[in-house]
């Protein structure tokens, strides 16, 4: 401080007097921009709430309404129909869910294993790990084209097992990546002891490594579940939609999102209704699965 | 020091806690032992080759989704060839074909998206970082990331009922009142005042981005060096210039990593686009609020219903040219966020 001059009885005043003008005006800039940079963090971080807590709001108040057992009852309606529901609907998202991560966990665990256990230099390890982290964040609208051209162009007919590969292609990558992150949090004590007493290393992964990662590698299951349920892109096309209810694989099958952006789009007051009610399900059941998750990972470690 | 949590961020739905994440390279110095007997080598054998199966699946999909798309977009590649890119006229009837309105349209968008969604994933993460106290940290934190697990049909849905007609009511309609008359402004404010175009799809794009570069930037924040954020306050900075000049320029490639990945999610989007920004294929008017068209939305209305030949293979062609631009995109962003990873521990 430059106040060393100034007697220490003299009033504040005088100390700031004796400080050059131009250097007190540039700290009360500083001081000034600092404050301003903070507010501004702090609006930034309200505004960020603001959405969440808007939306949610909004998707409690005009889906409550609708939310009836007849939702879980009945089948979609034709436009202007006094009743309806979207049984078939919740019936073929759920199947197309389960069984597509069904499907790619086995997959998403085994590379998730190779890259963490045996590629972790190699060329295969790292290209892998590139790609999948781009498979990660690829349009999921490309993965439904992918499909379409692999399997509905091929067989001639949108199918629900076309649903089934394209929501797995999108589980795929967040197993796999949350497999690897697990599995390299174990420490290596732990596979030299395990080597040490004789363990073949299949069985050290499978009853050692991947056991002690096991909470990690649920929740990514879990957080895959999640997005899944909500995709609508990569089923438009392949498991397109079905008024009716349909247990056959071979045949298009509705599916939640799907039907609620048939729904939200047309002019009708009770597709509507019955889309918000849909939106209430779809985004209370991603969060608790999310919510869930995250419980279980943090109980874990 | 810190580990770089970085890469936890490009998880979809919400990351994990950063300090939680160690990407610390874990190989044990010594082999397996070779078992004396058969069963347990065979089984080796199998459990390995199984798992190099799934990795070189992974890879395939990926070159699948390449060679898939090519062969679909054929017809539609060998006859525009690349003008494709800049023809403008899109017309099912006369079956003609040419992609510069959608690319418009998604390049737009998704720039409005992050002009608005770069300052404010900042803020927060300056927020989260710096001026947060410990106790709110994790549950805002929490609640920014269950932010990116909402489906997108969601905001979709929202956009549409709820916010266009806000939007329209009470910022379209003052800004044309406003800027009547006047040649450049007037123009981009045009349109009937129903909420739907590039603005609000590129709000709700910013929405949905934010949590996705908030995280990440939190993250890099994190791993700057306690040491040089504290010899910066010890020489009277205040926290505006520690974030400003030593935390930023430390972190500015993981930063950069962040925006493009958020920028692969923004050119990938389609739910919430195809709800709000009013499906039409037009480029008359530069006005934000005139209904335009996405290649993602392009493929969700048409594609289903689009006669197989040459519609469908254009369509494809669309999807073909938003898979290279988001792989540029994202393999820009994940080499970045690799330098950022490897510089750190190396003394500064």
């Amino acid at each position: 401080m430059s106040s060393a001059t100034t007697p220490m009885s003299a009033p504040l005043a005088s100390i700031a007097a004796s400080i050059d003008p131009r250097k007190l005006a540039q700290h009360r800039r500083r001081k000034a921009t600092n404050a301003l940079a903070l507010t501004l963090a702090l609006a930034a971080m309200s505004f960020g709430l603001f959405w969440l807590i808007w939306i949610l709001v909004e998707t409690v108040r005009l889906g409550i309404g609708g939310l009836t057992f007849t939702i879980f009852s009945e089948m979609t309606p034709p436009p202007q129909a006094e009743t309806g529901g979207l049984a078939n609907a919740i019936f073929g998202s759920m199947l197309m869910v389960l069984l597509a991560t069904g499907v790619a966990t086995p997959i998403g665990i085994l590379a998730g294993i190779y890259l963490a256990e045996y590629g972790v230099k190699g060329w295969l390890g790292a290209s892998t790990r590139f790609i999948n982290d781009i498979l990660l964040s690829a349009p999921s609208i490309v993965i439904g084209l992918f499909v379409y051209t692999l399997i509905v162009a091929r067989f001639k007919s949108f199918s629900g097992y076309a649903g089934v590969v394209a929501l797995a292609l999108i589980v795929i990558p967040v197993v796999v990546r949350t497999t690897e992150n697990m599995l390299r949090l174990i420490p290596n004590a732990l596979r030299e002891a395990a080597y040490a007493l004789g363990t073949p290393k299949w069985k050290l992964i499978l009853s050692i490594t991947l056991k002690a990662a096991r909470a990690g590698v649920v929740t990514g299951v879990l957080l895959a579940l999640a997005r899944i349920a909500g995709e609508t892109a990569p089923l438009l096309f392949t498991a397109l939609n079905n008024q009716f209810w349909n247990n056959d694989l071979s045949q298009p099958m509705a599916s939640l999102p799907v039907t609620i952006f048939k729904f939200a789009m047309s002019p009708y007051e009770n597709w509507k209704e019955l889309a918000w009610a849909g939106v209430f399900l779809i985004t209370m059941g991603v969060l608790a699965l999310n919510i869930l998750a995250r419980v279980l990972f943090r109980n874990k470690n | 020091m810190r580990p770089l949590a970085a890469v936890a961020a490009t998880l979809p739905a919400g990351s994990y806690d950063s300090d939680k994440m160690n990407t610390e390279r874990t190989a044990p110095r010594s082999q397996p032992p070779r078992s004396s007997r058969t069963g347990g080598r065979l089984a080796d054998l199998l459990f390995a080759g199984a798992a190099r199966t799934a990795a070189v699946l992974t890879l395939l999909i990926l070159a699948a989704i390449i060679v898939s798309l090519v062969i679909g977009a054929w017809p539609a590649i060998d006859k525009y060839g690349l003008s494709f890119l800049w023809r403008s006229e899109w017309d099912p009837v006369r079956d003609e074909y040419g992609g510069l309105v959608m690319i418009y349209g998604t390049l737009a968008t998704s720039f409005i998206a992050l002009v608005i969604a770069v300052p404010v994933s900042f803020g927060i993460a300056v927020f989260l970082t710096e001026l947060s106290p410990g106790w709110l940290r994790r549950p805002l934190g929490t609640a920014v990331e269950l932010l990116a697990a909402v489906p997108s049909i969601v905001y979709g849905m929202w956009g549409l009922l709820v916010f266009g007609p806000i939007l329209a009511t009470y910022v379209q309609q003052p800004l044309q009142s406003a800027f009547a008359g006047v040649p450049v402004l007037g123009a981009l404010v045009s349109g009937a005042p129903v909420g739907l175009g590039i603005l609000s799809a590129g709000i709700i794009l910013a929405i949905m981005v934010i949590p996705f570069i908030a995280s990440v930037m939190r993250d890099v924040f994190e791993v700057t060096p306690p040491l040089l954020k504290e010899s910066s306050y010890a020489l009277g900075s205040t926290t505006w210039e520690v974030v400003w000049k030593v935390v930023l320029p430390y972190t500015k490639t993981g930063v950069i990593g962040g925006i493009m990945l958020g920028l692969g999610r923004a050119l990938g989007e389609t739910m919430a686009v195809t709800f709000v920004i009013g499906n039409m294929n037009q480029l008359n008017s530069i006005s934000l609020f005139e209904a335009a068209n996405s290649i993602t939305s392009a493929l969700a209305n048409e594609f289903a219903e689009a006669g197989e030949g040459l519609h469908q293979a254009s369509l494809i062609y669309l999807g073909l040219v938003l898979f290279f631009i988001t792989f540029v995109v994202l393999s820009l962003s994940k080499l970045l966020l690799a330098r950022l990873a490897r510089h750190e521990g190396v003394r500064t």
